[in-house]
């Protein structure tokens, strides 16, 4: 006969049926227990949706600039060179294999100015450069307006301005054929650039032709950095002879740098603050976990009763425990769902915002749920304990 | 109140259900408190019994004892055949779920639950399937009187209204004894009446039913009364 006796499964619907129950009846406090693990969670899954979002963006971007542009410069100051390079550096560039396109710009020394009235004080911080033709396709840079200088227009007094330059200068696009007062020449604009995003100097230059630049503003000057753009495959092999070529004689002059190595290098920099911020999430994480383990040892006492009342009606220690256990899951859950929800809206409201792609990543969700369910469970096993090892007599009594 | 006694005399049900042998309780401590001082008793099937005594007199533990809530420090408690000194925990849980049913003074409603919902609880860890359950419980529930407030929340009820779900509670798994601790501690006199009329009706059902009391009036209108005190049974009269 007692052989017969086995305690009955409980179903996983009835327990969750039970747990839910049994949170239903404690709404508020439920919502707001979830409410530091929704936090917690909602911060984790922000910050690596934000992170990958901009290093999706990055990447795109780097993509499109190109890894491969590569910029010579003299170095300046005592033991470190003249700043300016050598007239065959550009040349000898150009000869060495995998090199696609070599640009060199020379500094004229010369302001720009919207008309001759301006004081020459006012020179909006705008340079003028003397740039080569193959410039525009070794940057990859597009025209906003206009067009870009040609064998002609680079011998007469013709400017192509830089997205900022053009923008202080007040001109927006070249109707009515703007000029402006270069030097102590008028020019004629041709063309305006969109903005160059690895090269900030280009950006906030009046450019024009080499050949302008001796006619008529009387400036011979040695180039003072070469873009060079290569095959992607021999960027590092390229960049290591670079300085050799260009300044045989003392190589340790010359500074050879990639730009978009800056932009990973900030990247690298944000993801220092990714991390300082998946801290704080998890900290929010920890402090929500210690709350729902509060809320459910405070049940587990309000509920003794219903622990009684359980354990009469038939249940086995370990039920009870698992319905608390549940309850914590359900907990939990509940507030990572909520926190995958304002997370991923966070990611998807910012990243729209900055004109980046959307891009959650799965490990963010599932690690993100898988986390808050875990500290559930944690949470929840004290709690569950207790009340498995109640007594029912002692529960019953407490009426 | 009329209440018949199933016959016992004529054979048609004497085997026992529940006995009690030398039953002793003492609960620890500095100066032991002996709650139960070797109780020898016996309930047949198809029973009406009431316990009765003034507080302190040991019945809310024979109560706990009966129902395998608590394990005595010495005697031996055979449930239907069951011996509970040779079961575990979790065998007692088995044999709770199956063979016993409670009914409290308090009645253990779950508030947030229907009527219904409380009554299908009492079959949740038998193994009895979702849909099976809410059948058996508003079966249950008709035979209280109470099939009209099936999906009332328990908290919206009266207290003998209560009282019947929970009673209800107690039979929906056909237990083979249910204990009813101070069933009608709670209510006033007309309710409680109502109440012990209604578990008078379940008996004639077939139902064996232990109730404890400390109100004698109530016990002498139960077929079967058995007295207590200081933890022993003070008289056993039919």
């Amino acid at each position: 006969m007692t052989t017969k006796l086995k305690p009955a499964r409980l179903g996983a619907g009835d327990l969750m049926r039970t747990s839910a129950a049994g949170l239903r009846n404690r709404r508020l406090r439920a919502a707001l227990s979830a409410l530091g693990i929704m936090i917690g969670i909602a911060a984790v899954v922000g910050v690596l949706g934000l992170s990958q979002s901009s290093k999706s963006d990055l990447l795109a971007q780097l993509d499109k600039l190109g890894t491969n542009l590569v910029t010579v410069q003299a170095g300046t100051g005592i033991g470190l060179g003249s700043g300016e390079l050598p007239e065959t550096a550009a040349p000898m560039i150009s000869r060495i294999n995998p090199v696609d396109a070599v640009a060199a710009i020379s500094d004229v020394d010369a302001n720009v100015y919207r008309s001759d009235l301006i004081p020459s004080t006012q020179s909006g911080g705008i340079q003028v450069k003397a740039v080569d033709l193959s410039l525009l396709d070794t940057l990859g840079v597009e025209l906003a307006d206009g067009t870009w200088l040609n064998e002609a227009t680079a011998r007469y007094p013709t400017a192509v301005l830089g997205a900022v330059a053009a923008e202080r200068l007040g001109i927006t696009d070249l109707d009515g054929h703007p000029m402006v007062w270069l030097g102590d020449e008028w020019f004629g604009v041709v063309g305006i650039l969109e903005g160059a995003d690895l090269a900030a100097d280009i950006d906030r230059s009046a450019l024009i032709g080499q050949a302008a630049a001796i006619d008529y503003l009387g400036s011979e000057e040695p180039p003072t950095k070469i873009f060079v753009r290569t095959d992607p495959a021999f960027v590092d092999d390229v960049m290591g002879v670079l300085s050799a070529t260009a300044n045989p004689e003392n190589p340790e002059e010359i500074e050879v740098e990639r730009p978009t190595d800056a932009l990973e290098a900030r990247e690298a920099a944000d993801d220092t603050l990714t991390l300082l911020f998946l801290g704080l999430g998890a900290v929010a994480l920890l402090v929500g976990g210690v709350g729902i383990a509060n809320v459910m040892v405070i049940s587990v006492l309000e509920r003794r009763a219903e622990i009684g009342l359980r354990r009469a009606l038939g249940a086995t220690r370990r039920q009870v425990g698992a319905q608390f256990l549940a309850e914590a899951l359900l907990l939990s859950l509940a507030g990572g769902l909520g926190g995958v929800a304002i997370g991923a809206a966070a990611t998807a409201g910012y990243s729209r915002l900055q004109d980046w792609d959307v891009l959650i990543p799965p490990v963010a969700i599932f690690g993100g749920l898988g986390a808050a369910l875990l500290i559930g469970a944690v949470a929840g096993l004290y709690p569950a304990v207790r009340a498995s090892r109640l007594s029912p007599t002692e529960a019953l009594r407490t009426t | 109140m009329t209440m018949t006694a199933p016959d016992v005399a004529d054979g048609r049900r004497v085997e026992s259900v529940l006995s009690l042998r030398g039953v002793q309780k003492t609960y620890g401590g500095a100066t032991p408190v002996h709650a139960l001082r070797g109780v020898d008793l016996d309930i047949a099937g198809g029973e009406l019994l009431a316990v009765v005594g003034p507080s302190g007199s040991g019945k809310s533990t024979l109560l706990h004892i009966m129902g395998t809530l608590d394990r005595p420090t010495q005697g031996e408690v055979v449930v239907d055949g069951n011996a509970v000194s040779e079961l575990n925990d979790r065998q007692l849980s088995a044999l709770r779920a199956g063979h016993i049913g409670f009914v409290f003074q308090s009645f253990h409603l779950l508030n947030g639950e229907s009527a219904l919902e409380n009554v299908a609880d009492g079959l949740l860890y038998t193994g009895v399937g979702a849909t099976e359950r809410r059948r058996l419980a508003t079966e249950a529930l008709d035979r209280v009187d109470l099939g009209h407030r099936s999906h009332h929340l328990a908290s919206k009820l009266s207290g003998g209204e209560m009282q019947r779900v929970a009673v209800a509670r107690a039979i929906v798994g056909t237990p083979t004894i249910v204990l009813a601790d101070e069933p009608t501690g709670n209510l006033d006199s007309v309710t409680s009446d109502s109440i012990v009329a209604l578990l008078g009706e379940l008996n004639d059902e077939g139902i064996t039913m232990v109730v404890i009391t400390h109100n004698r009036e109530i016990a002498e209108g139960f077929p079967r009364q058995v007295g207590m005190r200081d933890g022993d049974i003070e008289y056993d009269r039919r």
